[in-house]
């Protein structure tokens, strides 16, 4: 997690990296920063894994679009990949992707 | 200066409430809602208080929208009674572990079935784990002083729990005693602005309230609200000593009555105690040390404080206004029993389920509790643990 902005000038403490103590967690399970499901890995849920083949690929962007963990790379308006920290397997963009090939599951969690 | 007059628990809690001003009250304006919110509801008809009032289509909706009102940092106040706090129930929940500093005025009445609309304790005592603290009042002045104190308790920052503030169905709410009302203004200064620690609307640093909480941190979250509530002791007692240095009625977690000397200990919530005093009374004056211990803060339980008091006791009583169907005796009976039983204080205690769905309980049939206590104490050991007072056909 980014530096809390919070922390400097709020009543509430932010908390610590890591998996913090009783004490260290903010009062009530606030969330005290937007944006942070970012630190949450769903990559660690994954059982199967999304191949992707930049050869075959027109950067159509559907997968991008369907992509329930915004896990599609996306470099100069072309998909180049997944993000392997939040990629949970689901397959949709696999199952979407209108290009055969482009996008294919395998086997295994891990690349 | 404070002015006297005579208002029944309802009114008295109207009274209180419109005094506080309260920023938001949601409540369910009809059965099994009592007078209060009806009295209360007169109040902002008349422009007489600057709260906003919702009108919900459910209890559960009225622990919701209290839910959110107090998270965006409004003092928030509602009020319910029997089903409607069983309707309330799933939320009750959510406002303790969120952190929600929310004050809810219960009036006690039995659960349904059989239908039933009279005093018992069945209805607070299904949410005495809910993590909300419990406070039972004796009578209508302590309705009054504990609504304005349970405002600052709440939001204590040590704290930052809900507060229930409970009155006996009937016995306190409909019934007309002598009150004394302090100022407008004294109450305003006594509690004070609202100082939210969680503010969903501060647009700085906007936060957000009751997201997912992974395995990982669960359990941590349950351990600080525990801790917090274990805490509250300390609050409670100190805001209600503050108020008797104020306007000269003190309160704590405890009231005894007569129970320094006595052999006999009495333990009961709510306005029974009063009655109990009574028969106290007329005991002394047969030379029989009998005395009362009332738990005014049932949560979180004062297990050191009621052991220290009841230790040295000959044999103890507790007073049940409601049952554990299933379980050994009443819930206060539990508790006070297991208190002393792990500190070592091992005197017998009986248990008397009273009062359900209404029976009145009459100076005499709590005499009967102080005879079969004074056999007890006799013997030096329980005969039956779990008694039932008044009971056709139970003997
Ligand atoms: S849907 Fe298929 S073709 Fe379209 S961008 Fe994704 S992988 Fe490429
Ligand atoms: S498998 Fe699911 S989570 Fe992973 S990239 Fe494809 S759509 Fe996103």
């Amino acid at each position: 997690m980014a530096e809390s902005k919070l922390a400097a000038g709020s009543k509430i403490a932010a908390p610590p990296r890591g998996l913090p103590a009783w004490l260290e967690i903010p009062l009530g399970g606030i969330l005290v920063e937007p944006g942070n499901a970012v630190e949450y890995r769903t990559g660690s849920w994954r059982t199967r894994r999304p191949i992707h083949d930049p050869a075959r690929c027109t950067s159509c962007m559907i997968c991008w679009l369907y992509c329930p963990d915004d896990a599609i790379v996306v470099r100069e308006q072309k998909v180049v990949g997944v993000d392997k920290d939040h990629c949970k397997g689901c397959g949709i963009c696999a199952r979407e992707c209108p290009v055969k090939g482009a996008m294919n599951m395998a086997e295994g969690g891990a690349y | 200066m404070p002015r006297l007059i005579g208002l029944t628990g309802d009114g008295a809690t109207a009274e209180a409430m419109r005094q506080i001003d309260p920023d938001v009250v949601a409540a369910y304006p009809i059965t099994p809602q009592t007078e209060i919110v009806e009295r209360f509801a007169e109040f902002v008809a008349d422009g007489l208080v600057n709260t906003e009032f919702v009108a919900v289509e459910s209890e559960h909706s009225a622990m919701s929208a209290c839910c959110g009102s107090s998270a965006a940092g409004a003092r928030t106040i509602t009020c319910t009674s029997s089903q409607g706090l069983a309707l309330m129930h799933e939320v009750l929940y959510i406002a303790a572990g969120n952190r929600l500093p929310i004050v809810l005025i219960n009036v006690n009445r039995t659960l349904s079935a059989p239908l039933n609309i009279h005093c018992d304790h069945s209805d607070s005592m299904g949410s005495r784990d809910s993590g909300w603290i419990q406070l039972y009042c004796e009578n209508v002045q302590e309705v009054y002083d504990t609504v304005i104190q349970a405002v600052r308790i709440a939001e204590h920052p040590q704290v930052m729990l809900p507060v229930m503030v409970n009155l006996d169905g009937f016995v306190l709410s409909h019934s007309v005693e002598r009150l004394e009302l302090l100022d407008d203004e004294q109450v305003r200064e006594f509690v004070g602005p609202f100082q939210p620690v969680v503010d969903l609307l501060d647009l700085e640093h906007p936060p957000a309230l009751g997201a997912l909480v992974a395995p990982e941190f669960h359990f941590e979250h349950k351990y600080a609200q525990w801790l917090a509530t274990d805490g509250a002791r300390a609050v409670i007692e100190g805001v209600g000593c503050e108020f008797g240095e104020r306007f000269g009625r003190s309160y704590g977690l405890l009231d005894l009555y007569r129970l320094e000397d006595a052999e006999l200990a009495l333990v009961v919530l709510g306005s029974t105690a009063g009655t109990a005093r009574a028969v106290v009374d007329d005991l002394r004056e047969r030379g029989i040390r009998a005395g009362t211990l009332r738990i005014r803060c049932f949560r979180p339980f004062p297990a050191d404080e009621i052991v220290g008091a009841l230790q040295g006791k000959k044999a103890v009583a507790v007073m049940d206004r409601a049952g554990t169907q299933g379980g050994e005796g009443g819930p206060v009976f539990g508790e006070v029993r297991a208190a002393l039983h792990t500190r070592g204080v091992l005197l017998p205690v009986i248990n008397y389920i009273y009062g359900l769905g209404g029976r009145d309980v009459p100076a005499a049939s709590v005499a009967r509790v102080f005879t079969h206590l004074g056999q007890v104490a006799e013997a030096g050991k329980v005969d039956r643990a779990v008694n039932y007072l008044d009971l056709r056909g139970w003997n």
